[in-house]
């Protein structure tokens, strides 16, 4: 067997087999259901416990029709006498209250509220948004203006966006998913470049310091060593995303047929999805999603990671070439990771705020940055030719890095016990052999 | 086997190697000494082709040295290691497919090796669970699985118990005998005169020693002989002046006397002895032959001095 295959399948076998990888592996996509679990049973829980049943004692006689029952708050007017339905809260479950509404209200507009628990301040909010209502409504009948024409002025604008394609049609976008999207790749990329970079130099360290090192290249030339782990490395990361991938689809649509299968049968799936917490509203984002081509968007991740991640790792190969140990490694292991990061905190601010700016347009185009800076754009939309060329500068990218850090390589991974600098780096490199 | 011609090798701030003439004769064990730092580790990474010479030549059979001898190598590097997370067998079984052993091959190579060392039952433990002697005794196993012809050993021995030296050492010559050159490089003097046919002494970058170890002593006896014996007559016959030998050292006991005498150049024993035996009952004459740790501290200092 050719020996860099052979080095791929150590490096790959031997860390698909660790326990750690299993545990990430399935442990990831379960944390990220139980998380979508936990948020739907926390918003459906918090719901039902801001929900309030409010009894209306009516004492004004012309209030308790103008309440409505909505999403919140379900009115319901009373037919007992007072005293006895301040004798039967006593007994009532929490979220019960009653409302007395005395009978010069409208004058001194002032109403009380007895509740079982301690009254909600939603159904606070709620009462009294409403009772203003019906207050304005009545002042406003008795300045004899027309109610419906205030209405009428109604300040709420709604911005539709769309954004034109290049067949010409209008299409509905949505600049808030692409956002969260881009952040969520941003985040994603950084922390993988970074830890399977980080898994490189540590294996090259052990090898080092295990002393293996010099058996191995007495058999194989350390350029193949190097290519060999590296490649194993982002196997493993890529064998880790597409489970990842897989897992989270099958886990979450099982989740997802589970949880409104559920629901459908109880009258509270109705009142949610009044609510806007249902069907809908996640139709509408899977519409969304769907806007920036989840496929598209998945290769050109994967392609972005495997290029950065090749460029990074080439860099932390060399760097773990030249340290004993891990610790002496983060002089070296910040300044390469600088743009790295740069791109990372700027994510967040200039390239989600201005995808097609001149900075996001650059940044995307340097090799030591286009992995996340392109991967943070294409949510929103990159011509084809930008991702091509980006791809291109970024295999250039790799083949340089790979090719300088490997000349390090080579000459750190049989230096022992000196303590490496930059200026030291640089001589190696152009030692002969 | 191997021969290699005005190897120098330049480091930045010293040079390791500085035009270093060596012939490893095939089927040889050839002793590689040297005092630490004197550039021994340089010379069988050049071998191993781990570094490259700046200038000179090294023939491997014959033929230029290439990549594709690397598969007829065998190295023990002074500094031993092996993934302490990995098993014993799986370990083995890459480190010689990266010799370029198929998989079948080196799963039966290793298992013959495993039964003749006895340590069958290793094949699933970890390096982490071994001691340190052990280690080295996989070691060892990685170096010759693929049958190499060349088998470089640099301080084979160092971290073995005397028992297992023995053992080791007897497969070294086992595998000697089957037609493995060996290059052996050490700093122990008496296992070179035990196992080394030719040696070479490297101090300070420089060769200043080689050949077969006979002729190295050969050259090194410098015909002093101690003698036992009794007086027969009055006279003291080592204490009047002649031209035949000088007196080293004398040590007078009770009835027998030791003595050591350098014999003069084109003058033989027999005639030393025909000159002596009127005067004394010879008990034994020893011929001192200087050993190989002489001869290194002999040359290493002079050479510092």
């Amino acid at each position: 067997m050719n020996k860099i295959a052979l080095i791929i399948l150590r490096e790959y076998t031997s860390r698909v087999k660790k326990k750690s990888f299993l545990l990430t592996t399935f442990l990831v996509p379960l944390f990220f259901i139980a998380m979508y679990v936990g948020v739907f049973f926390l918003t459906k829980k918090s719901f039902e416990e801001s929900h309030a049943l409010v009894h209306v004692v009516d004492q004004q006689g012309d209030i308790q029709n103008k309440l409505k029952s909505n999403k919140n708050i379900t009115y319901i007017v009373s037919n007992v006498a007072l005293q006895e339905e301040i004798e039967s809260l006593k007994d009532k479950e929490k979220n019960t209250n009653l409302l007395i509404i005395p009978d010069d209200f409208l004058e001194s507009r002032r109403v009380e509220l007895l509740s079982a628990g301690k009254p909600n301040i939603t159904t606070q909010a709620e009462i009294r948004e409403q009772l203003k209502e019906i207050i304005r409504t009545a002042e406003y009948t008795k300045l004899g203006i027309d109610v419906a024409s205030i209405q009428r002025v109604n300040d709420r604008v709604t911005i539709s966006t769309k954004e034109i394609t290049d067949e010409g049609d209008a299409k509905e976008s949505h600049t808030e998913i692409a956002m969260g999207v881009a952040m969520a790749l941003s985040v994603l990329i950084y922390l993988s470049l970074f830890l399977y970079g980080a898994q490189v130099m540590r294996g090259i360290i052990e090898e080092k310091s295990n002393r293996i090192i010099e058996v191995i290249i007495s058999s194989v030339k350390p350029f193949q060593l190097m290519i060999g782990k590296i490649v194993g490395i982002g196997l493993v990361g890529l064998t880790q995303f597409l489970l990842w991938v897989l897992l989270t689809l099958a886990l979450s649509s099982a989740a997802t047929t589970m949880l409104y299968d559920q629901n459908s049968t109880t009258e509270l799936a109705g009142s949610i999805e009044e609510g806007g917490l249902g069907k809908p509203q996640s139709l509408e984002i899977m519409d969304a999603l769907q806007s920036i081509h989840l496929g598209e968007l998945l290769i050109c991740f994967f392609l972005f990671f495997l290029g950065g991640y090749f460029l990074y790792s080439a860099l932390f190969a060399a760097v773990g070439s030249a340290v004993d140990s891990e610790t002496e490694a983060t002089q070296f292991t910040m300044p390469i990771t600088m743009p790295l990061l740069l791109t990372y905190v700027l994510s967040f601010g200039v390239l989600v705020n201005d995808p097609h700016g001149s900075i996001a347009t650059w940044l995307s185009f340097i090799p030591f940055t286009s992995p996340i800076a392109m991967l943070v754009r294409i949510p929103f939309g990159v011509p084809l030719w930008q991702i091509a060329t980006s791809l291109a500068c970024l295999i250039i990218g790799f083949l340089i890095t790979t090719w300088a850090a490997s000349r390090i390589y080579r000459v750190g991974i049989l230096m022992y016990g000196k303590k490496a600098s930059f200026k030291e780096l640089i001589k190696w490199f152009s030692y002969k052999r | 086997m191997l021969e290699i011609e005005n190897i120098v090798k330049q480091y930045s701030n010293h040079r390791a190697l500085d035009d270093v003439s060596l012939s490893v004769p095939k089927g040889s064990i050839f002793g590689l000494l040297g005092p630490n730092g004197a550039g021994k580790t340089s010379l069988i990474r050049i071998i191993n082709q781990i570094t490259a010479p700046d200038s000179g030549e090294i023939y491997f059979d014959g033929e230029k040295l290439q990549p594709k001898h690397i598969e007829r190598i065998g190295y023990l590097p002074e500094e031993r290691g092996l993934y302490k997370k990995m098993r014993i067998g799986e370990q083995l079984l890459y480190l010689s497919q990266l010799k370029g052993l198929s998989r079948s091959t080196a799963v039966q190579k290793i298992r013959y090796w495993f039964e003749k060392l006895q340590i069958e039952s290793w094949w699933d433990k970890k390096v982490e669970d071994l001691s340190k002697g052990m280690q080295q005794k996989v070691q060892f196993v990685a170096t010759v699985v693929h049958e190499p012809d060349l088998i470089i050993l640099d301080e084979p021995f160092s971290g073995f118990d005397p028992l297992n030296t023995q053992i080791i050492q007897q497969e070294i010559i086992e595998l000697n005998r089957k037609g493995a050159t060996i290059i052996y490089s050490t700093h122990r003097m008496e296992s070179v005169e035990e196992m080394c046919d030719s040696i070479a002494l490297i101090n300070k970058s420089k060769k200043i020693l080689d050949g077969p170890v006979r002729d190295i002593k050969k050259a090194y006896q410098n015909q002093t002989y101690r003698i036992l014996f009794e007086r027969s007559g009055e006279a003291d016959v080592f204490n009047q002046s002649t031209a035949l030998f000088t007196v080293v050292e004398q040590q007078d006991r009770y009835e027998v006397q030791d003595i050591t005498i350098k014999i003069a150049p084109h003058t033989s024993l027999n005639e030393v002895l025909l000159y002596l035996l009127p005067h004394i009952t010879v008990h034994q004459v020893l011929e001192i032959i200087p050993s190989m740790h002489d001869i290194f501290i002999d040359n290493v200092t002079k050479l510092t001095n």
